[in-house]
């Protein structure tokens, strides 16, 4: 089996997975909404309010769904023994983990984008800002995935890894965080985007080319 | 290899051994112990009483020469744990893992007091403890990664897969800090430029700038004998099975 073919063949295994499980497919898009509808209650439902800060919440929320469902993506593999063989392929680890997280991202990632404009129109968004957010959703939440993917990496042996797990990873979130919702908020104002956007580009490059290699080391390490 | 001079290859060679290491350590700490003794009185008496008050900023500049030299230490300190995990990574050193985990937390100390200082700076300055300005947050963050870092491998029960983890997680934080960085510079910023590399040319006079530098070199002391203090008590818990250590008891 060629690499290529090993490594949609993992995608494609995780994606059957998913849909055998589809409740759980669910849990992140209802916490992602949840969590946004907690804000108008919580700061009060001035429109003029929630139309300044919905660029922080959608991103804030958006990030704590993309945390909370990490946990999922070794798990299963890990407590079943699949991990080990992944490990044990002949083909680079990190090409294989890659795949998984690819897949892990479509059950997890993309749904969010799917509802982020139902919640933006909740919060009173500004049409070009929801272009753009729905922009900075797609090219930001694969880095969570990524990067969020070391951590899981390093704590899926732990019997009680959840909450280190967001000590770890959220530290690193902080600078997808920054640019994405600064870029929304700019939007909003009418003012340009392109080097926020070109930014969180060049994180997803770089997360995609680096983040592979430490979370197959950490999963290495893991599984030891 | 070829690049490092045969003596200091030996040196290091050596220093893998753990009883050579804590004997070394042993002795090296006490004259370690004087020096830095004799750096922070010096530091202290030249930035306090010596150092004129600032135009400005009257004698509340003077939390400078301790705040100053933490936040640099916070980075350094991060670094070094960083390449020490490295080396531990790739060469399964033990006492490459042993100083990593060892740093750590003296870097959170130096972090720690680093934020504090600046806060009591601010109040006076700009007239409120904490802004989420970019020094301020980037440093805040790299705390967070500290403590992560002390959490992770105090989760994981096996010493040595915890160093190792240890070590991937602070490789990462050190590809994550300047990106961290400059995106909070970015985002927001409102705590003063550099005042020591702006071109060699540095903007602060001599008589206020030799107690920070003495400080720095205080706190880089200070720095290796906490962290070899800490090295030491963790090497003999690690090794507690072992001959050298079983002696070492008996002979207290």
């Amino acid at each position: 089996m060629s690499l290529w073919q090993a490594f949609i063949a993992i995608i494609q295994r995780d994606l059957i997975l998913a849909f055998r499980r589809r409740a759980e497919m669910l849990n992140p898009i209802l916490f992602f909404i949840i969590v946004v509808t907690l804000f108008p209650l919580g700061v009060g439902a001035q429109p003029q309010l929630l139309q300044t800060i919905a660029p922080g919440i959608i991103w804030v929320s958006a990030l704590l769904a993309a945390m909370l469902s990490l946990d999922g993506l070794f798990r299963s593999d890990f407590d079943d023994g699949s991990l080990e063989q992944i490990l044990l392929s002949p083909h680079p680890t990190s090409i294989l983990i890659l795949g998984k997280i690819i897949a892990h991202w479509l059950v997890t990632g993309l749904p969010l984008i799917l509802v982020a404009p139902l919640l933006a129109e909740f919060l009173g968004m500004h049409s070009d800002a929801l272009i753009v957010l729905l922009k900075t959703l797609l090219l930001g939440t694969p880095v969570l995935s990524l990067v969020g993917a070391i951590g899981v990496a390093l704590t899926v042996g732990l019997r009680r890894g959840g909450m280190i797990l967001s000590l770890l990873v959220l530290p690193l979130y902080v600078p997808v965080l920054i640019f994405a919702s600064n870029a929304v908020e700019m939007a909003s104002g009418g003012l340009p985007v392109d080097a926020q956007i070109n930014i969180l580009l060049a994180m997803l490059c770089l997360a995609l080319v680096l983040a592979p290699l430490p979370a197959s080391a950490a999963l290495k390490m893991s599984a030891s | 290899m070829f690049l490092i001079p045969k003596p200091v290859g030996k040196f290091f060679h050596r220093m893998a051994s753990p009883p050579h290491f804590y004997d070394f350590t042993s002795r090296l700490i006490p004259w370690l112990s004087w020096i830095f003794l004799f750096l922070v009185v010096a530091g202290l008496y030249g930035g306090l009483v010596l150092a004129p008050a600032d135009y400005q900023q009257g004698d509340s500049f003077r939390i400078m020469y301790i705040h100053v030299p933490s936040a640099w230490m916070s980075m350094f300190v991060y670094v070094m744990m960083a390449v020490a995990g490295g080396i531990g990574l790739v060469w399964r050193l033990k006492l490459a893992e042993i100083v990593a985990i060892s740093s750590a937390s003296v870097g959170a100390g130096f972090t720690f007091i680093a934020l504090v200082t600046g806060s009591l700076w601010g109040k006076p300055m700009w007239g409120t403890w904490w802004v989420w300005d970019a020094r301020l947050t980037s440093e805040l963050i790299l705390l967070f990664l500290y403590l992560g870092v002390i959490g992770l491998y105090g989760a994981i029960d096996d010493k040595r897969t915890a160093s190792r983890a240890v070590a991937i997680l602070a490789l990462v934080g050190v590809v994550n800090i300047p990106i961290i960085h400059y995106s909070v510079v970015w985002w927001n910023t409102l705590h003063q430029g550099p005042i020591i590399s702006d071109e060699l040319r540095p903007t602060v006079h001599i008589s206020m700038l030799w107690p920070l530098l003495v400080m720095a070199g205080a706190f880089k002391i200070y720095y290796v004998i906490a962290m070899l203090q800490r090295a030491r008590a963790e090497l003999v818990v690690r090794e507690r099975n072992s001959q050298w250590v079983k002696a070492l008891l008996e002979s207290k």
